[in-house]
């Protein structure tokens, strides 16, 4: 998942002038979105433009490609900067402390859903993913609830949602919503079935955690608007080059790659495609953001959704490097059942868009 | 003088902190010696769940994200 880890040094935040009331600031909110909006409806008519001057024959290939390439670009990015805005301030509503101490000592069931729902909402990085697995479990979080938290957040991110809401309406983006989190919260409960708690690296099952006893945050809404620009700033900083190269090779598929072919070997009839989408993108790590066009493209080419969203589950979810971290503070077998149990339910999930979005 | 620990694994957002917990002291004059734990059994013992977090004088102050100057200052003060 996409985190500030690698993020430049930002400015010192200046302090809220005091005298701004909160009117003001909810005016330049909407002001601000109200320029968002009048820049984003002229995107279409700027790109054909800009694809017009060039001097090529409007039906070849690579006018096809450039076309996808000029008017998505802006697009996404723009798309991507308003959902994390928007998802910015509501996580300044939310923390890992506050969501442990909340899923402390839930039972398993109750404590699944509330798990993988609050992954949804609560900041997360994956640099935080060993201290924060470590946190919860020594706090009394059960295993299974943890893995819950630990699938749902990476997996249902609000850059997968918002994107997959702006590019392929709310009806596959409402689907990935509540798929994503029947995998989160069923893989974590039949992981805590197995009451795998022995297969933890030994030094985790020590760690005592000494009670931690934050002050209460007091945050205004300029401070909350704050988090939203910043969340901007970090995310977008971060992301763009996996934007760029996802529309890129979405642009070449959209360009050149034969309807026919994709729609045979991605297609509802090749059975063993969803399988296969979850093997491949089991060694592929990007962000659901770089995904995205990639998703829009092949389902442009008569590619089955459910592969494709397979495809991009397997991307984000079961990510190689994200293991190789997570190997610090579980044992090797742990890692295969989690990764196996995530799997097959991303595979029931392929299959079972296939069957509803025919 | 003031002991500040910063936890986290080593993250460019860790080190981000540190120096900026390093530049509030220098600017409020206020000496501190300042570790970086990056050790995860023993940023687990300090009870945080989201990494950076900040301890001063054995007290959990800080726990996930950057933490603001003014806030740093409150701290150190």
């Amino acid at each position: 998942m996409s985190c500030g880890c690698a993020s430049p040094v930002p400015e010192v935040p200046v302090t809220p002038p005091e005298t701004l009331s909160s009117r003001v600031l909810l005016a330049r909110v909407a002001l601000g979105v109200a320029a968002w909006a009048a820049v984003y409806a002229m995107l279409q008519p700027a790109a054909d433009w800009v694809v017009a001057q060039l001097p090529l024959d409007p039906e070849s290939h690579l006018a096809e490609a450039l076309a996808f390439f000029v008017y998505d670009t802006p697009k996404v990015l723009m798309l991507l900067a308003l959902v994390v805005f928007a998802m910015g301030i509501v996580r300044s509503f939310f923390s890992a402390e506050r969501t442990r101490a909340v899923l402390a000592g839930k039972h398993e069931g109750v404590g699944n859903v509330a798990a993988a729902s609050l992954g949804i909402v609560t900041p997360f990085c994956s640099c935080s993913a060993v201290p924060l697995f470590i946190g919860f479990v020594s706090a009394g979080v059960p295993l299974g609830v943890t893995f819950s938290f630990l699938i749902a957040a990476p997996m249902v991110n609000e850059i997968a949602l918002g994107l997959l809401f702006a590019l392929l309406g709310w009806k596959v983006a409402a689907a990935y919503l509540g798929f994503g989190l029947g995998i989160a919260i069923v893989a974590g409960w039949v992981i805590g079935r197995f009451r795998l708690e022995g297969w933890l690296e030994p030094w985790v099952r020590e760690v005592r955690a000494a009670a931690v006893d934050l002050p209460p945050e007091r945050l205004t809404l300029a401070d909350r608007i704050d988090a939203g620009v910043e969340a901007v700033k970090d995310i977008v900083g971060k992301v763009w080059k996996w934007i760029i190269a996802g529309i890129g090779l979405g642009a070449f598929i959209h360009g050149y790659v034969p309807a026919d072919l994709l729609a045979e070997i991605m297609g509802r009839d090749a059975w063993w495609s969803v399988p296969a989408a979850v093997l491949l993108g089991i060694p592929m790590y990007s962000s659901a953001a770089g995904i995205v066009p990639v998703v829009e493209a092949l389902l442009g080419k008569g590619a089955a959704l459910g592969t494709v969203l397979a495809f991009m589950m397997s991307v984000i979810a079961l990510s190689a490097p994200e293991m190789i971290i997570l190997r610090k503070v579980l044992s090797a077998k742990l890692i295969a059942v989690f990764a196996g149990v995530v799997g097959v339910g991303i595979l029931g999930v392929g299959y079972l868009f296939n069957l509803l979005f025919a | 003088m003031k002991d500040v620990k910063v936890l986290g694994p080593g993250c460019k957002r860790c080190q981000t902190t540190a120096e900026m917990v390093q530049a509030e002291a220098d600017k409020l004059g206020v000496a501190i010696t300042l570790e970086k734990v990056t050790d995860y059994a023993a940023i687990a013992g300090y009870g945080i769940a989201a990494t950076p977090g900040i301890v001063v004088d054995g007290k959990v102050v800080h726990a996930g994200g950057l933490p603001k100057a003014a806030d740093i200052d409150a701290w150190l003060a």
